[in-house]
């Protein structure tokens, strides 16, 4: 039967073993009022027949294989060098745990490791860890970072309005037992809150600062002054970073940040319908000692060889159990992973390329789209590749249109921010050419007749 | 056997990539934006793969050997499901793509949540959360949830045993709740004594594992559930031992309100050195308003049988909200979904009967080698203390360490906490008995050892890539980055307070 | 039991000792808490100044496999830390009641160090454990 490779001769030795005569018997200290219950599942399948059910499934689906994808929204259409797929399917990795026991993890912590530094160098943070669950999660765990780096004696965070609404909602969910209030991203203005238009909220109970680098609106704002001000409080700002910017723009630790966190699947993970990627989490030095989760370490072997090992590691739940700062266990490592290996594969000035390919697509598509009669792109601002369109339209009905034409157009705003009624945010990559962008410009104009 | 860090191949002006021409009329870039360099590698394709691949070699896997590591389910991961998640339909799939342009998606994902709640006797599942721990937080704060909306404001305690995983009473703390210890008895059955003094109305509910962290299933726990039911708790199930319960008991049945399941254990999902995984939760009437969204619900039914319904994410009423972006690790989903189509329910109970033939039989072979705290019939993993009578020094880590030389990995050491000298053992179903017979005739052989040439063990392991790592010196002199780090601290503004 | 308890001072069940000497004090944790934790690794300090109850965490101090809180054996004021600790963790392994010493305070209320153990009771006590 499929993945269980017993023969009736050695089920029957087995259970002579054991001493039983049927595996049922294995089962009497389950009441029996409950004991083997009706299963009202499908029967099996053969793996043919499985795969043919799967493949209608992914076939059912609008994707990027198939069509213009200009969707952004916190999920990016980055190219993946197949290189990165074959380093994921070496059994070796996949098929093994956390390294709990270093002598036989070397592969998987050495893996991790220069993850960090890598990450490091994007940041410019000093400490990384393994990994969170996702972007919004990391940010979710930076709160609590601040939070004990209070001593719990600051209750109180800040979130730019402009963060990810997502996030800003996990955030939420996380922390709904915890006492903490959140400031910053309600109202009825928040589409025109400025990184200066928090400072006035910042107090002597603020724990966090959270800001979005670029911002999910895809701006690039002047922090500055909200990091001075913020500083000055005594309290901590973290930066919600796309780490495919960080590759362009200067890292949140040259402007000042406590704590970068981000989603890493633009670094070399797939769109996958939102999972699994990759929760990056990193800090300043002072810090290192709070951040939950795995972290690697360099050290030496008994013989005095360079090895690798979990450390900190009391600080984990395992050890520390209801006084862990965070229960979290499974990560994502093997995202983690495939980030280390793009990485390692687009290097110093592969990475930097593919982000000026972004950055200069997305430029083209905005200033070609505001051409348009009826829409609207702020092309003096500050973005790297995404920006909110103006349409003359609901954004439904020319994504409707676009897609008709083989493009899947930009995710509309009005849900989360209801005054960007009719705005679109557009997401270019390198993954969209020239006459793709031609292509959408083309399809927006006749959407708008 | 050690290999370079990929900083250290690296050479100034290589790279592994090449990148199309921009293709479009350039802008300036913002030069006082700008980064001034990245620190990355600049390797080949070749060094690369070279690289990633010597490391794999330094891996212990379970497509390498047996991995009997107890509590984590390191049972077979087919490679059909890495192929399904693959599928360009899922893989190219934006998360916020429109319901029309997702429906397959959809689809799969409705219909594990529908078979999930199946398995284990609930009314509905959510798939959101990413790991098992994660599945914790939405249960703690799913019956925290509960108490309020019914204006009980005063349940602010969790029953957690001191058998329990970590993540039990860390979830509890993170909801902002109170984790109270429970004591076991020495089978590691909840202390029906000590339950009974812990409950009363600021009691919001109890956590427990089935079966236990020992592996065995506790024979009184309709017992706990009506007393912390009377109290007017609620009964969260830790379903990471699942392997043993699929077909044998569903868990709403037997009355928990709400449970996490591991699909990276149970349901086949790789581990990939340390996740992704999904910790979907499934939940009862009373519950499933507040699980975790956004949840899968056929929003149209089609009266044509040959057309598909139409499916759309949806908040539950009354969510605790969202736990990650977006609608999960779908690629998990995907792969779990294949492993469950494939068996199918008359398989999956198949696994489980399995799942306990082999852990049972590896118990019965090593009965008498290795005390056993609680000797009986166990579910799908069982606990040995690793330390013997007469014999000093000697300690389950040292065992542990042993087993390396042979190949296998060590099993689960020092949880759970109430057991000396723990080795848990789960030889998960897809082990054949051969596997099984040699991992016995090592154990006998490494307790022989013990006794005979106890240094053999203390130095152990002699064979793998490294030996015994230098722990405090790791976290004394901490190094967590090998790259020396810009100092942008001068340009900062100095803190006040 | 091979560790040390010096007769001069207070134990609090939690393991922290007390040197009391007049309304100052002197806090850190005794010789057979330090080998039951083995190589410690790291210790987290409180800030001079800060005022802290009877019985509340003040810091806490991390081995490989354990960490534990840093419980005050009586209420008082933080007046300094010993921050040599920082890079010298290993002090409070190599010498508890000299070098390693972790914090003074100024004492609230003296009669409060009545609810501490001393040596005698204490040596009995940890060979209960
Ligand atoms: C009993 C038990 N509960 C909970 C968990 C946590 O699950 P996860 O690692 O997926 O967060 C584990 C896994 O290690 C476990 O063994």
């Amino acid at each position: 039967m499929s993945y269980i490779p017993h023969t009736d001769v050695e089920r029957q030795q087995m259970l002579a073993a054991i001493g039983v005569t049927t595996i049922e018997d294995l089962f009497e200290s389950v009441p029996s009022r409950y004991r083997f219950p009706k299963l009202n599942l499908p029967k099996g399948l053969s793996e043919l027949e499985a795969w043919a059910e799967v493949q209608a499934f992914a076939e059912a689906n609008e994707h990027a294989g198939d069509y213009a994808l200009f969707r952004g929204a916190g999920a990016y259409h980055h190219y993946i060098p197949a290189a990165v797929n074959h380093v994921l399917l070496r059994s070796e990795f996949y098929t093994a745990y956390t390294p709990y026991q270093p002598e036989v993890s070397q592969g998987t912590l050495q893996a991790i490791y220069e993850y960090q530094s890598m990450l490091c160098a994007l940041t410019g943070m000093d400490a990384a860890n393994a990994s969170h669950y996702d972007g919004a999660t990391s940010l979710a765990e930076a709160v609590t970072v601040a939070l004990e780096a209070s001593r719990r004696k600051r209750n109180k965070v800040v979130l730019h309005p402009a963060i990810h609404p997502h996030y800003r909602a996990v955030v939420r969910t996380y922390h709904q037992g915890n006492g903490v209030e959140f400031v910053g991203d309600t109202g009825k203005t928040i589409e025109r809150t400025t990184a200066d238009d928090l400072i006035k909220l910042i107090d002597d109970q603020t724990a966090l600062v959270a800001v979005q680098y670029p911002n999910y609106l895809g701006n690039i704002e002047d922090f500055s002054k909200l990091v001075e001000a913020t500083h000055n409080a005594g309290a901590l700002i973290c930066f919600v970073a796309n780490p495919m910017a960080l590759a362009l723009f200067k890292s949140p630790g040259e402007l000042g940040a406590d704590i970068v966190v981000g989603e890493g699947q633009p670094l070399g993970i797939p769109l996958s319908y939102g999972g699994p990627y990759l929760g990056f989490f990193a800090v300043r030095d002072e810090y290192v000692r709070r951040i939950a989760g795995r972290i690697v370490g360099e050290t030496i072997d008994h013989d005095g060889k360079r090895a690798f090992v979990m450390t900190l590691r009391p600080r984990e739940q395992d050890i520390r159990r209801e006084k862990a700062s965070s229960n979290i266990c499974t990560n994502q490592g093997l995202m983690a992973l495939a980030a280390c290996v793009y990485m390692s594969l687009m290097g110093r000035s592969g990475l930097r390329r593919a982000a000026e390919i972004s950055y200069q697509r997305a430029h083209y598509a905005a200033k070609q789209i505001n051409k348009l009669k009826g829409y609207k792109v702020n092309v003096g601002a500050a973005f790297f590749n995404e920006f909110p369109v103006k349409c003359p339209k609901p954004v439904s009905a020319i994504n409707d249109f676009l897609i008709e034409r083989g493009i899947i157009g930009g995710y509309p705003l009005e849900g989360d921010y209801p005054k960007l009624k009719d705005h679109m945010l557009v997401a270019v990559t390198e993954m969209n050419s020239k006459d793709e962008i031609d292509l959408l410009v083309e399809a927006l104009a006749e959407a708008a007749k | 056997m050690t290999e370079s860090l990929i900083y250290e191949i690296s050479s100034p002006g290589r790279t592994a990539v090449t990148l199309p021409d921009v293709g479009v009329p350039e802008v300036e870039l913002p030069k006082d934006l700008l980064r001034k360099d990245l620190d990355l590698p600049e390797v080949s394709e070749l060094q690369v793969m070279r690289h990633f691949v010597n490391l794999s070699h330094l891996n212990h896997s379970i497509d390498t050997g047996l991995y009997p590591l107890g509590s984590c389910t390191m049972k077979y991961n087919p490679k059909v499901n890495e192929d399904a998640a693959r599928l360009a339909g899922f893989a190219y799939l934006h998360p916020l793509s429109d319901e029309e342009g997702s429906q397959g998606a959809l689809a799969l994902m409705y219909q594990l949540q529908t078979w999930l709640a199946e398995l284990s006797g609930f009314t509905g599942a959510s798939i959101v959360p990413a790991a098992g721990a994660q599945g914790e937080l939405a249960g703690i704060l799913m019956i925290r949830a509960y108490h309020l909306d019914r204006k009980d404001h005063k349940r602010t305690k969790i029953l957690v045993p001191d058998s329990a995983h970590g993540t039990n009473p860390a979830t509890v703390s993170m909801a902002g709740l109170q984790a109270v210890e429970l004591p076991s008895d020495k089978n590691g059955d909840v202390d029906l004594n000590a339950l009974r003094a812990a409950l009363d109305d600021s009691v919001a509910g109890m956590m427990i594992t089935v079966p236990s962290t020992l592996g065995v299933f506790d024979t009184k726990i309709r017992d706990v559930i009506r007393m912390v039911h009377e109290a007017g708790g609620l009964m969260y199930m830790d379903g990471a031992n699942m392997n043993a319960l699929m077909g044998v008991v569903k868990p709403g049945e037997l009355g928990f309100d709400v449970m996490h399941y591991n699909l990276h254990k149970t349901f086949s999902t790789p581990h990939g050195g340390g996740g992704p995984g999904c910790g979907a939760v499934g939940a009862n009437e009373k519950l499933v308003d507040f699980l975790p969204g956004p949840i899968v619900e056929m929003v149209e039914e089609t009266e044509d049988e040959n057309d598909a319904p139409l499916y759309g994410l949806k908040m539950p009423v009354k969510s605790i909200g969202r736990l990650k972006a977006f609608q999960g690790n779908f690629g998990m989903h995907v792969r779990a979904y294949t492993y469950m189509r494939i068996y199918g329910g008359e398989g999956l109970h198949e696994v489980s009967r399995h799942a306990v033939l082999n852990a049972n039989y590896v118990r019965a072979k090593l009965r008498g080698v290795y005390p056993m705290p609680v000797d009986r019939i166990c579910g799908h993993e069982f606990v040995m203390s690793g330390h013997f009578e007469g014999v000093e020094g000697i300690h389950a880590l040292d065992i542990s360490k042993r087993l390396m030389d042979f190949g296998i990995h060590p099993p689960t050491n020092y949880f759970p906490l109430i057991v000396p000298e723990a080795l848990l053992i789960e030889p998960t179903e897809t082990e054949d008995k051969a596997t099984l017979d040699n991992f016995v005739e090592v154990m006998k052989k490494i307790a022989q050892e013990a006794k005979d040439d106890p240094e053999l063990l203390r130095s152990a392991p002699h064979t793998t890539p490294v030996k015994r790592v230098d722990e405090v010196r790791a976290a004394k002199q901490l190094m967590v980055c090998c790259r020396p780090i810009p100092d942008y601290d001068q340009q900062r503004t100095p803190s006040g307070d | 039991m091979s560790s040390q308890t010096p007769s001069e001072l207070k134990y609090a069940r939690t393991d922290e000792y007390l040197r009391l000497e007049g309304e100052n004090a002197t806090i850190g944790i005794s010789d057979f808490a330090q080998e039951q934790l083995n190589d410690i690794v790291f210790v987290e300090l409180p800030e001079v100044g800060a005022h802290v109850a009877q019985g509340e965490p003040f810091g806490a101090v991390e081995s490989v496999k354990a960490a534990s809180d840093l419980l005050m054996p009586v209420g008082g004021t933080v007046t300094e830390v010993n921050s040599q600790l920082s890079d010298e963790p290993e002090l409070l392994n190599t010498s508890p009641y000299d070098k390693g010493w972790i914090v003074k305070i100024k004492v609230d209320d003296p009669s409060e160090a009545n609810a501490l153990m001393d040596a005698a009771a204490y040596i009995e006590y940890c060979k209960t454990r």
